[in-house]
């Protein structure tokens, strides 16, 4: 078992994994802070990328303002030293940076960096080998997605072999918020979770605290992107908007 | 890996190290998906012979290949023309549209979403949305609906609904990722018709197929005019690369030199670089982080960062090349080609002759026989021309 399925299976109560876009400010790991003071049990950190075809115009935006602010793989986990919690981190990013930067580089990074798994979300099981084989050496969890178009042939294998958790997207589409909760995201847990033997944690689309609530009868916990980088664009608090999610969950 | 030169690719849909299907989960079992309709419709004799009778009597297919002597005299080689000028539409494009829009109806997709650069590939999808009843959506880079707005009203008037990209470059690059995008939400009754020889596996080989018809023609009309002869070099532009992949594919197993020409400013091959974006493995311009840099072309059809993977591959083995040229000299070359042959070609397409007309005599020796293929005519781009020559012209 990888370091971050024990660590997630540790928890004792459903998983609250908030994102935050590496770079996106100067300060930006002040949010991941705060995140993790507001009782966020595990931090998903983006790597921004200039063409991110999974994500929706929230965190498109969050991208740019960190790649217009010089952002690299390298300043990111240089800005990771400074990280003082003691929950799990976990990078998404997509593949080209990866094999920019070369499979056994960037997983000695991550590790340096003090982080436990990654999110390549262009990067399926089918190609995913190369990669995997540094990582695991390393110790880095490789998440893989399972989404609702997933045929049940194909989500068996994508459970197996997804490595921390199983990332379960709630919605056919990009990240992003969506007013109410969808049918395919619980659709989707029960599915997953009949399957899978690690933790089952449903992202994109989990977008008020009322939906992880409800989300958490099905589901490990759950993972959210857009509300926390609108949070931080509008200049709000993350601490309450984690807090509110927690509060909800339990 | 050992597959025939321009043969199918491996079953990961690898050409030699590049190619494969780099795509989110949501996307990858309408790859699957496609793939497998693919493969068996174009085994399928009837799929063949409906698209075969939709080429010839609606898209006007074959093309004819000219003979252009006052060219040739000016230039001392022998100059042959491939005219997909003269397509229904105006361009290649025709010829991947009408098969994948046959293709989504197969499969009982009702509706088709596509990205456009120079607008070439949204009015050929938008005209064959029309043709089947499918409902047509295009997404199309806010620079490129400026420079291309004719081609925007033809779209529309085709029934499309075209959406401006505002993120990124505004650019083709852009166009795509946000056809994706659109693709990730719709996929359950969305075909994404790609308009070139990129993307995840099955695209780049399907779309190389469906413009296959470019290359087979032209060999049999290169054999009727040389005496069962080839030509010694085939020309063609590149972008992504389907026209070029299109008459490649007729030449392949042949000995004659196959050059794709790039716009210098999205030279992919010229850079040197291995990356992954837009589902394959291929040739791209990036940083050194990995971030994807955007393309500067006259032409909204080239301006694109990366190359179709098959190629990339052509590159690696040596069997094709992919030398460039600047704006400057397909401005020149969009004369001379219109006032001695009363050809305009379009932005796209020039960049073959403006090689031609640099290379004839150097690396295009005297007395050479050269096969352009004139992938698109000009119409779209006379405001354009227009203004860079008068441009041109102040600057002088």
């Amino acid at each position: 078992m990888t370091t971050l399925e024990a660590s997630l299976r540790a928890v004792g109560h459903p998983v609250l994994m908030p994102y935050v876009t590496g770079g996106v400010t100067e300060n930006w790991l002040d949010y991941v802070h705060a995140a993790v003071d507001a009782g966020a049990d595990a931090v998903e950190i983006g790597i921004p990328f200039s063409d991110p075809v999974i994500d929706g115009p929230v965190i498109q935006a969050a991208s740019v303002q960190a790649l217009e602010r010089g952002t690299t793989p390298d300043t990111v986990m240089r800005d990771l030293a400074a990280y003082r919690g003691s929950v799990p981190l976990v990078v998404m990013t997509y593949y080209n940076l990866v094999h920019r930067y070369g499979h056994a580089a960037f997983a000695r990074r991550l590790v340096e960096a003090g982080v436990s798994g990654v999110v390549l979300a262009d990067l399926p099981m089918e190609e995913a080998a190369e990669w995997t084989e540094v990582a695991d050496a390393a110790g880095i969890a490789t998440v893989l997605l399972a989404a609702p178009s997933t045929p049940d042939s194909r989500l068996e294998e994508v459970c197996t072999r997804s490595q921390g958790f199983v990332y379960a997207m709630g919605v056919m589409g990009v990240t992003g918020e969506r007013a109410v909760l969808a049918d395919s995201a619980r659709d989707i847990a029960d599915r997953v979770k009949a399957v899978a033997d690690k933790p089952v944690l449903v992202g994109v689309g989990v977008s008020t605290p009322e939906n992880a609530a409800l989300l958490s009868a099905h589901a490990d916990g759950v993972i959210i992107g857009a509300p926390v980088m609108r949070r931080i664009a509008e200049g709000g608090s993350v601490a309450d908007l984690v807090a509110g999610f927690r509060a909800a969950l339990g | 890996m050992t597959n025939t030169t321009m043969g199918p690719p491996s079953a990961r849909g690898f050409f030699g190290r590049f190619g494969g299907r780099f795509v989110p989960e949501p996307i990858m079992p309408a790859c699957l998906e496609l793939e497998s309709a693919f493969g068996r419709a174009w085994a399928d004799r009837a799929f063949r012979a409906e698209l075969d009778a939709h080429l010839r009597h609606y898209a006007g297919r074959p093309s004819p290949v000219t003979e252009c002597h006052r060219l040739g005299d000016l230039l001392g080689v022998r100059v042959l023309v491939k005219r997909e000028d003269l397509n229904h539409t105006g361009s290649h494009k025709i010829n991947n549209v009408l098969g994948q829009a046959l293709l989504a109806r197969r499969m009982g997709k009702r509706r088709v979403v596509a990205e456009t650069g120079a607008g070439q590939h949204g009015v050929a999808t938008a005209t064959a949305c029309a043709l089947f009843g499918l409902d047509c959506v295009v997404y199309m880079g806010e620079v490129d609906v400026a420079r291309q707005r004719l081609n925007v009203f033809r779209m529309e008037l085709l029934g499309a609904t075209v959406v401006p990209v505002t993120s990124g470059s505004r650019t083709l690059k852009d166009a795509v990722n946000e056809a994706l995008r659109h693709w990730v939400a719709t996929v359950a009754d969305t075909h994404y018709c790609i308009g070139s020889v990129m993307g995840p596996h099955p695209y780049p080989w399907m779309v190389r197929e469906f413009q296959r018809v470019i290359g087979e023609e032209a060999r049999a009309q290169c054999a009727d005019l040389l005496d069962g002869g080839i030509p010694s070099h085939v020309l063609a532009c590149v972008g992504g690369g389907s026209n070029a992949a299109g008459i490649f594919a007729g030449f392949a197993d042949t000995d004659a030199e196959l050059i794709g020409v790039e716009a210098a400013g999205g030279a992919a091959i010229g850079g040197d670089l291995v990356g992954v974006v837009h589902g394959s493995k291929s040739m791209l311009l990036q940083d050194d982080a990995g971030q994807v840099l955007e393309a500067y072309s006259v032409s909204a059809g080239l301006d694109y960062p990366g190359i179709g993977p098959e190629h990339a591959h052509l590159a690696d083995i040596g069997r094709a090349s992919y030398p460039s040229v600047t704006d400057a000299e397909v401005l020149d070359a969009v004369r001379v080609v219109s006032r001695t042959e009363g050809l305009i070609p379009a932005l796209e397409s020039a960049h073959a002759f403006a090689y031609l007309l640099r290379e004839a005599g150097g690396s295009i020796p005297h007395g050479s026989t050269v096969l352009v293929n004139l992938s698109g005519r000009g119409d779209k781009d006379m405001e354009q021309i227009s203004d860079l020559l008068a441009e041109h012209k102040e600057t002088q």
